[in-house]
């Protein structure tokens, strides 16, 4: 049996369903994130996790017990919040301790517990300092060892980077997982941004308006996309209408351009179907795989370790990703170029 | 360079004006009741009267009183609305502005009236009539001025309330396993200390000076005394009130010397 169980579980609040029919397994020790668009129930599925908001329907289990209708103060679950929400009137060392002097544990062993938590969020002489004398980084690594001080079953972040800047977002994102892997604890991320969600998590849980559209590793997401929310939602995605020509043997058409597919299409031949491509796996020239598309190049992005090239075919826009190195040529915008790209780098999917 | 803000200034020197004429008038005349010098003879009759001391000291413990029970009754209550009921907030601070609509004069007859006599429900009494012992008229007196600083203590409270972020703090609180009273003690109430200064020091001001209601329930308070007094004196009452002023200040600095908690608490709640 999973740790964390929620089972059928649903939220509508006055005026509209905001999680429909949610089913998860969580085991113990495993980090899951939600990922969606807002408005899309991660952050009240969260809500519900942590007891703040109550489930219209279905039940949530926590190591066998179910504590569906359990006030969250009595659930043992730690919390970390997008503002930080540290007491303001307390020390960094008081908020760390907060939980445990409410669970009238000795001051000893309070002083023992806050002072392994300095240690393990790297911020040991800390403990006598205001959280308003900290940066957001800081405060936020505080609101963290606040969390796990209390030893919950389960961590709950709520979108804890989004106030951050980007660079101390990649630390403390690098931060979070170390210390979750330390600890072995089983930790629920919400978040709206992918790449903290692949970097982070065992696994993802795609949400889409209420629902949940995909389960699975990082790598089966972006790889495998179900649907094609995921598809899109998770990475840049190039679509292209394409013809089937010959759907056994998986051949399609583009504007008169003969492409292959791995597999073979459910779809009739005749039929008009979507292709979508990654951008990393084009690339210029014929060195990309049998499949061959012409093309002009329209823009030119420096990104840094990678230049996104958009090219028109012929009316539609693509975009391909190559890795920047010091001899790189740089396209130039307005020259006609061939892509290329294996047949296994194809999707199709029935038409969006 | 910036130009000299002269109009900002102008404003500011007619304010403290307004202000600081009519007590230095007061000052002034309080110290001529020799003709012809200035002297400290109105203050020397007025500490010698004990019964100035005696209505200071009544009025500072219904004051003290006043403001503990107002803190317990408006707090948890404008907590709970920020929390809870939002959508009653315009309601709750119509409620509270009432004592600016209806006099003192009406309000301490409605208590007379109703707490005069034994209250009953149904014909079964559940309170004897409250004005027949000191004790009890205390209380009325005490309910009476709860209700006059009600506009201003809930304001305080529902600013401070505004400016700390509620809601993820209780929150916060709840998943570290923290009960409602524990949020209010160790996290509401510290954060709301400098709300709470203004609030408390208004109530302060308003019970000191408050004449109806401790007049009409006959209560031995500083302001009927300084009515008393000015009708047989001229000097001693403009004494006593510079007396009251400076006291008041007085007590208002020890009550923020008192509730200073941590240093830089005030600084804290923003990120």
């Amino acid at each position: 049996m999973a740790f964390l169980e929620l089972i059928t579980v649903r939220k509508v609040f006055a005026d509209a369903p905001a999680v429909e029919d949610f089913n998860l397994q969580v085991e113990r020790g495993e980090f899951v994130s939600f990922l969606g668009p807002s408005g899309c129930g991660k952050t009240t599925t969260l809500r519900m996790i942590a007891g703040f908001e109550a489930p219209s329907s279905g039940f949530i289990r926590l190591d066998g017990m179910d504590i569906t209708n359990r006030p969250p103060n009595q659930r043992n679950v730690g919390m970390v919040f997008q503002a930080y929400a540290l007491f303001p009137n307390m020390t960094v060392g008081d908020n760390i301790g907060f939980g445990l002097k409410i669970k009238k544990r000795p001051a000893e062993a309070i002083r023992k517990k806050v002072e392994e938590m300095l240690a393990l969020i790297h911020l040991p002489d800390k403990g006598h300092n205001y959280p308003y004398q900290l940066s957001g980084g800081q405060q936020q690594r505080v609101a963290l060892a606040r969390a796990l001080a209390i030893e919950p079953q389960v961590l709950l972040l709520d979108e804890p980077l989004s106030a951050l800047d980007a660079k101390i977002r990649v630390e403390l994102r690098l931060e979070i997982r170390r210390i979750q892997q330390q600890l072995g604890i089983t930790t629920v991320y919400v978040t709206h941004d992918q790449e903290e969600a692949m970097s982070l998590s065992d696994r993802v849980v795609v949400m889409s308006r209420g629902v949940i559209e995909q389960v699975g590793t990082p790598f089966e997401i972006y790889n495998y996309p179900k649907t094609s929310f995921v598809a899109s939602f998770v990475g840049t995605l190039n679509q292209l209408r394409c013809t089937v020509v010959d759907a056994a043997a998986g051949r399609l058409s583009y504007g008169g351009q003969d492409l292959m597919t791995s597999d073979s299409i459910s779809l009739p031949n005749g039929a008009t179907v979507t292709l979508m491509l990654r951008p990393e796996e084009l690339r210029l020239g014929t060195e990309g795989g049998d499949n061959r598309l012409n093309g002009k190049v329209e823009s030119v992005n420096f990104l840094g370790s990678i230049v996104r090239v958009g090219v028109n075919l012929g009316g539609a826009p693509i975009t391909l990703d190559i890795f920047n190195e010091r001899k790189l040529e740089i396209p130039r915008v307005g020259q006609a170029y061939t892509l290329s790209f294996p047949p296994h780098a194809c999707w199709v999917m029935a038409e969006l | 360079m910036r130009r000299f803000p002269f109009l900002s200034w102008l404003w500011f020197v007619l304010g403290a004006l307004y202000f600081l004429l009519p007590l230095y008038g007061t000052l002034d005349f309080s110290l001529r009741i020799q003709r012809g010098t200035l002297s400290l003879g109105a203050y020397r009759n007025a500490f010698a009267d004990p019964q100035f001391i005696r209505s200071f000291t009544f009025s500072f413990q219904m004051a003290v009183v006043t403001i503990i029970v107002s803190l317990l009754l408006i707090v948890p209550t404008a907590y709970w609305v920020h929390l809870r009921l939002p959508r009653l907030r315009p309601i709750v601070e119509f409620l509270t502005l009432l004592p600016f609509v209806i006099p003192a004069i009406v309000l301490v007859f409605g208590l007379i009236r109703t707490y005069g006599r034994p209250v009953t429900i149904l014909s079964v009494p559940i309170l004897p009539s409250l004005t027949n012992t000191p004790l009890g008229t205390n209380a009325l007196l005490v309910a009476g001025y709860v209700v006059l600083s009600l506009p201003y203590m809930y304001r305080a409270v529902d600013n401070g309330l505004r400016a700390m972020d509620v809601r993820t703090l209780t929150e916060a609180a709840l998943s570290l396993g923290a009960g409602w009273p524990t949020i209010l003690r160790r996290v509401i109430f510290p954060n709301l200390r400098t709300g709470l200064l203004s609030g408390a020091l208004l109530t302060f001001a308003i019970v000191i000076g408050e004449l109806t209601i401790a007049n009409f329930l006959a209560r031995p308070a500083f302001a009927p005394y300084l009515a008393l007094l000015s009708n047989s004196r001229a000097y001693e009452p403009a004494a006593l009130t510079i007396i009251s002023f400076a006291l008041t200040w007085a007590a208002m600095g020890l009550i923020d010397l008192l509730t200073r908690g941590a240093p830089g608490v005030l600084g804290g709640a923003g990120h």
